[in-house]
């Protein structure tokens, strides 16, 4: 990409301001080096989590042009279920339910690998051999594990096949009867898809906080300790979350760019009309996006389920997503990431080494900068370059 | 002209109706395209010829009438099954993949084509490595046809206007249509991109054997190329036939040219 100054002279601006923003809390020697790295890991960190819910947004975006205003409610939803499965205290039907539907997408699933594309099966023969395996499922999971004793790895399955099916739900049931409307029609049926998941979800799963219990490292460890004086305080399983991040990434990276069904996605994203005049069904490629922004949901609401606990309160810390892809990109993968990162460390270094400052000049109480931080941020991003940093610039022929 | 064999009908439009709301887009149309042949649909704006387009490919569904296809008949197109029986077509005002490259783009047209599963396919082997690279052999054949070789990797959108409407054909063509439907192919164009045009579709049509139907608003490009004409007005069906026939038309000369009172 290349930077005109003379055109991009407010990025420039704000690029430096940003930069020097994070370089000055040294330079004014606020703080020792070491702990001004720790900020900022533990920025990045909480990034890493932004980067994520944002990921579901863009993909959603980007196949469909529909602003996903249910993704956080999503990474709540898959959070819980992903919490209560692996928990205790769940009814049995809960469990069989899951099992059912587990079986039924690997049966649907095996049913299509085994058949390609073409639909050389018949529709009742593939709905049989789905609810043969979702019974079959059923009654396998119950006999090998009982409730409330279930691991980790089939209730991160069953959450995921729990997710599937609700990304099929919202093409069957709101998506297929909106094709070609108006987006804001589509962003209020995402609002109503929200507010229904968020209440859905405490009547399924329940209220309380819930835990998930991922067996990561929780013990901090001192890193670098000859460099900086007293070493640098980080936690691994803050690194383990930022690896399984990046295989994520890299994993949908890969599908997008590099598969046919990737490229049918980035049709769809470009042009409805033109992808239905070459075959592409619009249908499947939704379900399979929405699946995919499931998927991303589940490990987001994973990660953060494990670090604060699973509660309500989780929706709205993934309404922090929107400044980030406001500040990425709508359009573009990479600017969630990068944006996740930059909002994730500007607010904690915000918090930290602003709010001393502002309390100092200004003879202020002080805190709270990091809830309004991020959304400023945005603020500033949508006066200077609506599109966001690595968003397509939106130029019409005339 | 080479010797082609024009064969049987290969669709018929039988009487068909489309209207939205008040406005009537086409009112009881029939026609039939041969196979193999040029069949040019004219007639002056708003005369309903895109949404005649539309109705064969699927987009909209008329609410009076049947398309026939391959014999097969059906009150209504879906674009999928269109395209599954081999309908292709480009767009009057363009609607590539802008953010895709060239190469993907008329990629995306073996799309309906590709048999290996996802799994394959994300792996990258056995049989999708070598399905992708047939497939990507054949775009080679499309690229180097259309002359645009240069171009592969570049990002659609940022080709001129008349390089982008050759992406739009090659990626009809990546299909391997047996119908082939182009919407103002030559719109915008200046006289040599319009040769450079008329040469492709006379050349998909001469090697490729495709039967082409064509909207066209240049009357000299439609006399030479095409084989017969429609011409509808207000959405009726006021001449069809060969080239001659229609421009000594009565009421096809007072369509275009206005009656005096």
């Amino acid at each position: 990409m290349a930077l005109n100054v003379k055109r991009d002279w407010p990025i420039v601006a704000l690029s430096v301001a940003v930069v020097i923003g994070l370089i000055a809390p040294l330079a004014a020697k606020l703080s020792t080096p070491g702990f001004y790295f720790e900020v900022l890991l533990g920025g990045l960190m909480s990034g890493v989590l932004y980067s994520l819910v944002a990921l579901g947004f863009v993909l959603i975006f980007k196949a469909s042009g529909v602003f996903n205003f249910a993704q956080g409610a999503m990474v709540l939803f898959a959070a819980l279920a992903m919490a209560r499965l692996s928990g205790e205290g769940l009814t049995q039907v809960h469990y069989w339910a899951t099992a059912a539907l587990l079986g039924a997408i690997v049966g649907y699933v095996g049913v299509r690998l085994w058949t390609g594309p073409a639909r050389a099966v018949s529709r009742s023969t593939t709905m049989g051999a789905v609810l043969l395996a979702a019974i079959i499922s059923a009654v396998v999971c119950g006999r090998l594990f009982k409730a409330g004793d279930w691991p980790l790895w089939l209730a991160f399955a069953g959450a995921a096949a729990i997710m599937i099916v609700f990304a099929w739900l919202v093409e069957r049931l709101v998506l297929r009867h909106l094709v070609n409307q108006e987006a804001v029609v589509l962003l209020m049926a995402t609002l109503g898809v929200t507010y229904f998941l968020d209440g859905f979800g405490q009547t399924v799963w329940g209220s309380d906080i819930y835990e998930i219990k991922l067996g990561l490292p929780k013990t901090p460890t001192l890193i670098l300790e000859n460099m900086f004086q007293g070493g640098l305080l980080i936690n691994q399983e803050d690194l383990v979350a930022a690896l399984i991040a990046a295989i994520l990434v890299l994993c949908l990276a890969v599908f997008f760019q590099k598969t046919p069904t990737g490229r049918a996605l980035r049709a769809v994203a470009d042009d409805h009309q033109a992808a239905q005049s070459i075959g592409i069904p619009l249908n499947h490629i939704w379900v399979i996006v929405w699946s995919v922004a499931g998927f991303v949901a589940l490990v987001a609401g994973m990660i953060w389920g494990s670090k604060l606990g699973v509660q309500f309160s989780l929706s709205q810390v993934a309404l922090k997503a929107l400044p980030v892809v406001i500040l990425g990109g709508l359009t573009s993968v990479p600017g969630a990431i990068i944006g996740g990162l930059i909002i994730g460390v500007g607010e904690k270094l915000a918090e930290v080494f602003l709010g001393p400052v502002l309390v100092k000049t200004f003879d202020l109480a002080g805190g709270g900068i990091e809830n309004w931080f991020a959304y400023v941020l945005a603020l500033a991003f949508l006066l200077v370059r609506p599109e966001g940093l690595f968003g397509e610039r939106h130029i019409d022929r005339v | 002209m080479a010797a082609r064999h024009i064969g049987d009908v290969i669709l018929k439009v039988d009487n068909i109706s489309l209207a939205f709301g008040g406005v009537k887009a086409l009112t009881e149309v029939s026609f039939d395209v041969r196979e193999h042949e040029v069949r040019a649909i004219i007639g002056p704006n708003g005369a309903g010829k895109s949404s005649m387009l539309n109705c064969i490919n699927g987009v909209y569904s008329p609410q009076q009438g049947y398309i026939t296809f391959k014999a097969r008949t059906f009150e209504q197109m879906s674009p999928r099954r269109a395209a599954e029986m081999g309908i292709a077509r480009t767009f009057q005002s363009l609607a590539l993949f802008k953010g895709m490259s060239v190469l993907d783009n008329i990629m995306s047209g073996r799309n309906l084509r590709m048999r290996t599963n996802l799994l394959l396919q994300a792996l990258r082997i056995g049989p999708a490595e070598r399905e992708e690279l047939e497939h990507r052999a054949m775009v080679e054949k499309i690229i180097d046809f259309l002359e645009i070789q240069a171009y592969r990797k570049t990002q659609v959108g940022r080709l001129p206007y008349g390089l982008q409407k050759r992406v739009d054909l090659g990626r009809a063509l990546a299909m391997e249509p047996t119908l082939l439907l182009l919407d103002e192919p030559m719109a915008g164009m200046n006289t040599e991109e319009k040769q450079d045009m008329c040469r492709f579709i006379l050349d998909v049509n001469d090697e490729f054997g495709t039967t082409i139907v064509l909207i066209e608003h240049d009357m000299g490009v439609v006399m030479d190329i095409s084989d017969r004409v429609v011409v509808l007005d207000y959405g009726r069906k006021i001449g069809d036939g060969s080239p001659d026939e229609v421009r000594s038309n009565q009421s096809v000369i007072a369509a275009y040219l206005g009656v005096a009172h």
